[in-house]
């Protein structure tokens, strides 16, 4: 079934007021030879039949609910006010607001969620999201080279593997290097325009970047720091250690993990980067009456204005995941991002010390480390996690071997309990036996 | 009506100044006492508190309902923005992504069988409705499977060792600024394509472009005027002749979906935009998925990883040593992927060519509409699922969009594309009744009878009336700040 509206006369009436005589008729200026090719899809479904269809699909999977498994998407508890307000139909059914008495809502919507990133960011200035935490990263890196005018970026190994390559496509495309450093102690490459860290790390640990913000700045580089939202209560703002840009994954921020997206990237720079950025920027204005009001901004960045001299390709962004977001940290308020934030790491560091206590299994993550941590296990991580998988757990996120051997991520969240905690820990022992 | 009016013209405060310290709408569970300071080390943590919101629950329910009451979407009002695709999003759609809300891209392949077969199915049924070979689904949005395409155009020509000689992108003048912009990004030269007197790409111009400097031409078909490249095969050999390669820019699927196939038209690459011609919602602005179809020779090239079937089982393949490489984390836009599989297997393909011819419908009946309530139509012929308007001389197309909204409408689209002036570009999509399209040409014709004093001033009604652009552009105050 389709959901189109119009009954037979409605088609006959049409029809003869744009002078065609039937549907097909509509496409003659096409070459005759290629139209209306037959195509080989399955019969249209009814709802009820595609519902069902569904439920089967899904029941092949299995949910990684409350699990452990981490690598930059957690299982965080998604409060049912967030889906409740962010998905009303009014912001789902609408776009990109160009007509801005139109949309008042969201534009509003999307000023409060900059000044929110702003906040956790310790920067002045966000833009309206990105398309999620690795291309928010990729353009923030394409800023500081448009800044510093050079082509090298220098990146630590502790940046997600994944926003790494995703890099390093964005890099290749412009003919840009990319140099990955194991410390953030090792000197920097020359000529180098960019530097990234990720905090806390890929596998956990947290930093201080003061001294590597710095040095990127006495090397002539912009320090480009890819944080955790949730992290951000506890944990130094990016601009508080001398960050230039903050880019990261929004989707703790209650979204849905929905293997792997659609999540939201967001980004935060200085205040005299503003015009380097890409992407959509909402600033306060009046109107006519001198009232308040929300528009578009800065828009000779954008691609629709500038054609190839834009600063990003960027058009759709992530506005309703990025409203999710801002729905989230609005009915938190910082109290409760704290306790979030503080619950995930107890868990995280109760959950380690039961974990260390089975034979064979060790720490491989340096503290400090924040919500997550790597293990070294004795058996093939592959097999671990599908043998957790069969005992209803989702755990143990495999680590490449780049990191070391063996190597399994687990993060915690403010939804575990202690008991959570020792299923996962008995099951683990009796897998590993 | 009025009422509802009266309220949306209230002043509606930031979330910000509804704050009370200590108020608190979302309460997770306690958490235990620690010892940060010990635990994360002192020099980690940060000074101070960000400044966030605090607020009830009820509190934080009116502020975002109060706000999506001051919002158009489709859902409330005809939406007919050109070029974006306005249809209805069924809502079946929001009900299938839940039962796959849970999973994480790191579980075991062995516990997300349901969700891979799904993107496998959906890649090949996008190769059936584009007429391509493979797909990936990974793109994040129309301009990410842009830049994708490009990419993969690029690394073929490389694997013939032609990467340094091919350093242009052919681009019409009426194409959207996200095809010059993704071409520059990938680093090739932009060089535009005069269109013709027709509205067509002008063939012989062209012609003298195109030699073995040439990497691609990217084109949309139809085009942004609403028409047809009639000389499509033709545009097609000439690319293939000096070597270069076809891009289709799918932001316009919708009038030919299952009618004629990108790839039988000649083209080697194609992105869709899901959140248009697949009823993705369009979320305010995103988040979109762009996937991007290609014949076999560039297969090699797609990003990794790939959904492939291997017996009875699905998995991720991460072996592909000529990929591209990445272009977003994990697998793309999942949510979205799950909407356009539910969209595709409800149509079927008759459903499919039947959307589309009646979106073609739509768009041809409002124009004849229009042309009676006196608009121009610069390239007056049968056109496809959008067509390109201009008022009557004197009237401003920015002054006819301001005075839509106060009749409750949202304009079209405006001033684009630009090879016309004043131009309006309508997309009515195949969802609308004959009697919306009927009452909204009546719109548009009152809103050009209206005097100059009115329509200057317009809109009247709504949450604000017209801003001020200058100022935000001059002084842009980009956040909240304490102590407003």
């Amino acid at each position: 079934m389709d959901y189109t509206p119009h009954t037979e006369a409605d088609l006959k009436q049409m029809l003869e007021r744009v002078g065609a005589k039937d549907l097909k008729d509509l496409f003659r200026d096409l070459p005759q030879a290629i139209l209306d090719p037959p195509l080989d899809l399955e019969p249209a479904k009814t709802e009820a039949e595609l519902m069902r269809h569904l439920r089967d699909l899904a029941a092949k999977n299995q949910s990684a609910q409350a699990g452990f498994l981490g690598g930059g998407i957690r299982s965080h508890h998604i409060p049912a006010v967030v889906p409740a307000l962010a998905a009303r139909a009014e912001f789902l059914s609408a776009y990109t607001p160009y007509q801005p008495e139109a949309s008042q809502g969201l534009l509003q919507a999307i000023f409060e969620y900059q000044t929110m990133i702003s906040e956790l960011t310790g920067l002045p200035v966000a833009n309206a999201s990105m398309y999620d935490g690795s291309t928010a990263l990729a353009e923030g890196v394409l800023l500081a080279l448009r800044e510093s005018g050079r082509m090298r970026v220098a990146i630590l190994k502790g940046v997600h593997p994944e926003y790494r390559r995703v890099v390093k496509t964005y890099l290749d495309a412009i003919g840009a290097e990319l140099v990955t450093i194991a410390s953030p102690a090792d000197p920097l490459p020359p000529e180098t325009g960019a530097v990234v860290g990720q905090n806390p790390d890929f596998l956990g640990s947290v930093h201080n970047f003061t001294a590597l913000a710095q040095a990127a700045h006495a090397a002539g580089a912009l320090f480009v720091a890819v944080v955790d939202p949730i992290s951000l209560a506890l944990l130094q703002a990016p601009g508080e250690y001398g960050a230039d840009i903050a880019v990261g994954e929004g989707q703790p921020l209650g979204n849905a993990m929905a293997f792997g997206g659609p999540h939201f990237g967001f980004m935060a720079v200085r205040a005299d980067l503003v015009r380097q950025l890409p992407g959509r920027l909402v600033s306060e204005t009046t109107d006519l009456d001198g009232k308040r009001g929300y528009i578009l901004t800065l828009q000779a960045r954008e691609q629709y204005i500038r054609r190839s001299k834009a600063k990003s390709n960027i058009t759709t962004n992530a506005q309703l995941t990025a409203l999710m977001g801002a729905v989230y940290l609005a009915g938190l308020g910082p109290e409760g991002l704290k306790e979030v934030a503080t619950r995930s790491v107890a868990m995280a560091h109760a959950l380690a010390e039961k974990l260390s206590r089975i034979p064979g299994v060790e720490l491989a993550t340096p503290k400090p480390f924040f919500n997550e941590f790597a293990v070294r296990l004795p058996k093939d991580v592959l097999e671990v996690r599908a043998a957790l998988a069969r005992r209803g757990i989702a755990a143990a996120t495999p680590v490449p071997a780049e990191y070391g051997p063996n190597l399994a991520l687990l993060a915690c969240t403010e939804q575990h309990t202690e008991a959570d905690l020792d299923s996962l820990a008995e099951a683990l022992r009796e897998v590993l036996e | 009506m009025i009422a509802e009016k009266r309220e949306t013209r209230i002043e509606s405060p930031l979330i910000f100044e509804k704050s009370v310290p200590g108020r608190r709408g979302i309460k997770p569970p306690k958490a235990p006492d620690l010892d940060l300071a010990a635990l994360l080390g002192s020099q980690n943590l940060r000074a101070q508190p960000p400044k966030l919101p605090e607020v009830d629950e009820l509190t934080l329910v009116r502020h975002y309902t109060g706000l999506s009451r001051r919002q158009m979407g489709v859902d409330t009002h005809f939406y007919p923005l050109g070029s974006c695709t306005m249809k209805y999003n069924p809502k079946v759609h929001e009900v299938a992504v839940g039962l796959f809300a849970d999973l994480h891209p790191y579980q075991a392949p062995e516990t997300a069988q349901g969700a891979l077969q799904l993107m496998y199915e959906l890649q090949q049924d996008l190769c059936e409705i584009t007429g391509m070979d493979a797909t990936t689904l990974q793109p994040a949005a129309g301009a990410q499977g842009e830049l994708t395409g490009i990419l993969i155009i690029r690394a073929y020509h490389a694997s013939r060792g032609e990467a340094e000689q091919r350093r242009v992108v052919l681009v019409p003048d009426s194409a959207h600024g996200s095809n010059p912009a993704t071409a520059s990004m990938a680093g090739y030269t932009v060089k535009e394509i005069p269109s013709g007197p027709d509205g067509e790409v002008d063939l012989e111009a062209l012609k003298a472009e195109l030699g073995p400097q040439v990497a691609a031409i990217m084109l949309t078909n139809p085009n942004t005027l609403g028409l047809f490249e009639r000389r499509i095969l033709e545009i097609a050999e000439a690319a293939h002749a000096v070597g270069a390669q076809l891009y289709y820019d799918g932001a316009n699927l919708n009038a030919v979906m299952g009618m004629a196939r990108p790839g039988d038209m000649g083209f080697d690459v194609v992105h869709l935009n899901l959140h248009k011609t697949f009823t993705v919602p369009h979320g305010g602005g995103g988040p979109g998925s762009g996937p991007v179809g290609v014949k076999e020779h560039l297969a090699p090239f797609l990003p990794a990883p790939q959904v492939v079937k291997r017996g009875e089982a699905y998995r991720l393949d991460y072996d592909l040593p000529h990929s591209i490489g990445q272009v977003k984390s994990f697998y793309g836009n999942f949510g979205a992927l799950v909407r356009a599989y539910v969209y595709i297997k409800m149509l079927g393909a008759e459903g499919i060519k039947r959307s589309a011819a009646l979106a073609v419908l739509s768009a041809n009946y409002l124009k004849e509409l229009l042309k009676v309530e006196g608009f121009r139509i610069p390239y007056d012929r049968t056109c496809m699922h959008e067509f390109v308007a201009q008022p009557p001389e004197g009237v401003r197309t920015l002054d006819v969009a301001k005075g839509l909204l106060e009749m409750g409408y949202h304009p079209p689209t405006v001033y684009f594309p630009l090879i016309v002036k004043e131009a309006l570009m309508v997309e009515p999509t195949e969802t609308e009744s004959k009697e919306t399209l009927e009452a909204f040409a009546r719109a548009m014709g009152e809103v050009i009878r209206k005097d100059k004093e009115w329509l200057e001033g317009a809109p009247y009604t709504t949450p604000v009336r017209r801003l001020d652009e200058v100022q935000a552009n001059r002084r842009p105050k980009l956040r909240w700040s304490p102590g407003e």
